[in-house]
């Protein structure tokens, strides 16, 4: 028996021998306090605060609400030099992970069998920091049950972005879990594609080092499935964190980032842009902490809803008592291409220094009537010119993207997907 | 070329009338000019015949070239060959100038089901169009009329109008917000594309402007309703007397 607790559900965690069974010890307490957080924590609730806006019965419910299709993905960065990492229904397809030079890639499951593992010092880690003061169990529940994920050990400047392509094709639950670890000076770029299941539960830890630099681009594509996913990152001095997400499908999702700009200079950006209709939900929470002086970070979000659907943005910025010259900016803006739509938006600020500039705001409008009969009284259609319009209204989020060869194929796949939409 | 037969306008939202029976008869190749005090109905004329939401026609019919350009959408007025230089043009964020003169004259083109210019041939038309007027490469690459000065807005507006080739065309106020240098540049834009057949209908607020695209016929409007028409001389007139004795004239 790996572990002994009370509640049903822990206990069914700790009864899952596949997890338990050839588990290095590194794993096994990683595992064992996340269950203890998550029994001690409960799993959420309808009317916790934080998930006023999201039901999280998507995420716990036994049977899948839905019709599974099997989901397809458009490989927006084909034409990009990537090193490609593939999963299928939520496990890792490659045999042999690529050897780069920079990076070492090594999957949960294999580093899982020894004892001890570098792993060890942050799986969980900026997990378990990131359960106060808010309580975010299903992340806690991931780290107790994942079994698939990818380690990467960054040491050097990696020349390509290393992209997870991730499809699809049944009513399958998966439980994703990856780890990144930026060394001092070193960077990377990551860039997730598609979907791992019909319903997914992905936790991305970062942790960066000094001068260090992680750049995410992120595309949740494919029809119908939801998606509940943490980003724990935490920064050390002068290092870089910019997070992009791109979603153009799925029924329910929420994504929810949690920063800790722990080192002094440090510099975080976390952006994402969506465009849905009828049944899609789409929940960005974001907490960021200002921790050290002297750091910046940007919160920019774009939500274009129609025919019924529903966006939800919860960010806080939090600036802790010496984090002086904190600069934190935050924007959530949507567009309401009908009036049967939603957007509820909850920014808040807790500061506890003094000198901090620290803005925010929200806004939610419809197309700009004057701008659509411009483009129309010069011959451009009323839906090619509303595309024009909610491309331009999107494009500023996309701006966030510093790789400008990924900005533009973003651009371009937005461009593509509202003319066949 | 365009007919505009006992026009009524009022707003949408309110009850207020703004044009009150105007009549137009528009030859193809001529050059007509509206001038009139502010307020009197020119700018919503303009909105009216190219399509604008929030006017509502009470009576009265406008044709081009014998089609119904009240019953069209406004990129179908458009590719029917219409066109209005704004009196303000609009700012677009987000949405470059060349995209933007890029996706015109492609759904113009479309919609009128002729073959699309190929992009070479496309990049080569603006790049000439936007010398003669003047206009920076670096104006092409910014978001539509985003920080544009009032001369460069107006500039822009002939430049698409010499992209777009339209038959008909109107200019609500171009002169406005130009200097002597930039008004030069923005008349020799327009009377570059007379062409004999290519017809005008200026309006204007000064008579300045017609010294440099020469009118055939002038209108004065007032109230809603087309008061007096007459040759270029009718111009010079208001300039001297200003509307006022025009106006007791007609009351
Ligand atoms: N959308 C509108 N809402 C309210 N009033 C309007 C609107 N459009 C025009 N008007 C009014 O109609 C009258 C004519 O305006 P306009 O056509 O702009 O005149 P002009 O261009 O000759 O100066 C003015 O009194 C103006 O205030
Ligand atoms: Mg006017």
């Amino acid at each position: 028996m790996a572990c002994s607790s009370s509640t049903d559900l822990a206990k069914k965690l700790c009864l899952d021998e596949s997890l338990w069974a050839n588990s290095g010890q590194w794993i096994k307490n990683a595992r064992q306090s996340a269950a203890k957080r998550v029994e001690d924590q409960g799993l959420p609730k309808r009317r916790d605060e934080y998930w006023n806006y999201t039901r999280p019965d998507a995420f716990l419910q036994k049977e899948l609400d839905f019709d599974v299709v099997s989901n397809q993905s458009f490989d927006i960065f084909s034409n990009n030099l990537s090193t490609v990492i593939n999963y299928e229904d939520g496990v890792l397809k490659e045999k042999l992970l690529p050897v780069i030079s920079g990076c070492s890639i090594e999957s949960l499951q294999d580093a899982a069998k020894l004892d001890d593992h570098w792993a060890g010092a942050v799986y969980g880690v900026p997990e378990a920091a990131g359960q106060d003061p808010v309580k975010r169990s299903l992340a806690a529940l991931n780290t107790a049950t994942a079994s698939q994920g990818l380690l990467l050990l960054v040491s050097g400047k990696v020349k390509n972005p290393i992209k997870i392509s991730a499809v699809s094709n049944g009513s399958i639950d998966s439980t994703i879990h990856h780890i990144v670890k930026v060394e001092a000076g070193a960077e990377v770029t990551l860039i997730e594609t598609g979907q791992y299941g019909a319903r997914a539960n992905v936790v991305l830890e970062v942790e960066v080092e000094k001068n260090g630099s992680f750049h995410h681009i992120r595309v949740q594509d494919g029809q119908q499935h939801n998606s509940l996913t943490h980003i724990f990152g935490r920064l050390g001095p002068n290092s870089t964190f910019k997070s992009f997400t791109l979603s153009v499908g799925g029924t329910i999702t929420r994504n929810e980032c949690i920063l800790e700009l722990v080192g002094d200079t440090s510099s975080a950006t976390v952006a994402g842009a969506c465009i849905g209709d009828d049944k899609f939900h789409h929940d960005d929470t974001v907490f960021v902490t200002h921790g050290a002086p002297n750091c910046e970070s940007r919160q920019v979000f774009k939500k274009v809803l129609r025919d019924g659907a529903v966006g939800v943005f919860q960010g806080k910025i939090l600036v802790k008592e010496g984090a002086q010259k904190t600069d934190g900016y935050q924007i959530s803006q949507s567009l309401l291409l009908d009036d049967n739509c939603q957007f509820l938006a909850k920014p808040e600020l807790e500061i506890y220094a003094d000198d901090v500039v620290c803005s925010h705001g929200s806004t939610s409008g419809a197309i700009d009537e004057e701008a659509l009969f411009y483009l129309r009284s010069r011959g451009v259609p009323k839906t090619k010119a509303i595309d024009l319009l909610t491309l331009s209204f999107i494009a500023e989020s996309i701006e966030e993207v510093e790789n400008s060869e990924l900005a533009d194929a973003l651009l371009r796949y937005l461009t593509a997907f509202l003319e066949v939409r | 070329m365009l007919e505009i037969k006992n026009l009524h306008v009022q707003l949408e939202e309110e009850d207020k009338k703004i044009l009150k029976g105007v009549n137009l008869s528009l030859e193809a190749g001529k050059v007509h000019a509206i001038m009139g005090p502010n307020g009197s109905g020119k700018s919503t004329l303009s909105y009216v015949l190219s399509g604008k939401k929030g006017y509502e026609v009470t009576a009265g019919s406008a044709h081009l070239e014998g089609n119904d350009l009240l019953a069209m959408a406004p990129e179908e007025r458009a590719a029917a060959g219409l066109f209005l230089a704004f009196q303000y043009p609009v700012e677009i964020p987000g949405v470059g100038n060349m995209t933007f003169l890029r996706s015109a004259v492609n759904s113009q083109q479309k919609l009128r089901g002729e073959p699309e210019m190929t992009a070479g041939d496309f990049l080569k038309a603006v790049r000439a169009q936007a010398k003669n007027l003047k206009i920076e490469s670096d104006m092409l690459k910014r978001p539509v009329n985003v920080g544009f000065s009032g001369g460069e807005k107006k500039r822009n507006e002939i430049l698409q109008m010499a992209m777009l080739q339209p038959k008909m065309c109107i200019l609500d106020e171009t002169d406005s917000g130009l200097d002597v240098d930039a008004m030069k540049l923005v008349s020799q834009g327009v009377n570059a594309l007379r062409d004999g057949n290519r017809t005008f209908l200026v309006i204007t607020h000064y008579q300045r402007l017609l010294d440099h695209i020469k009118p055939d016929i002038v209108h004065i409007m007032a109230a809603g309703k087309i008061i007096k028409s007459g040759g270029p001389e009718l111009a010079l007139e208001v300039e001297k007397n200003g509307y006022a004795n025009l106006l007791e004239e007609t009351a």
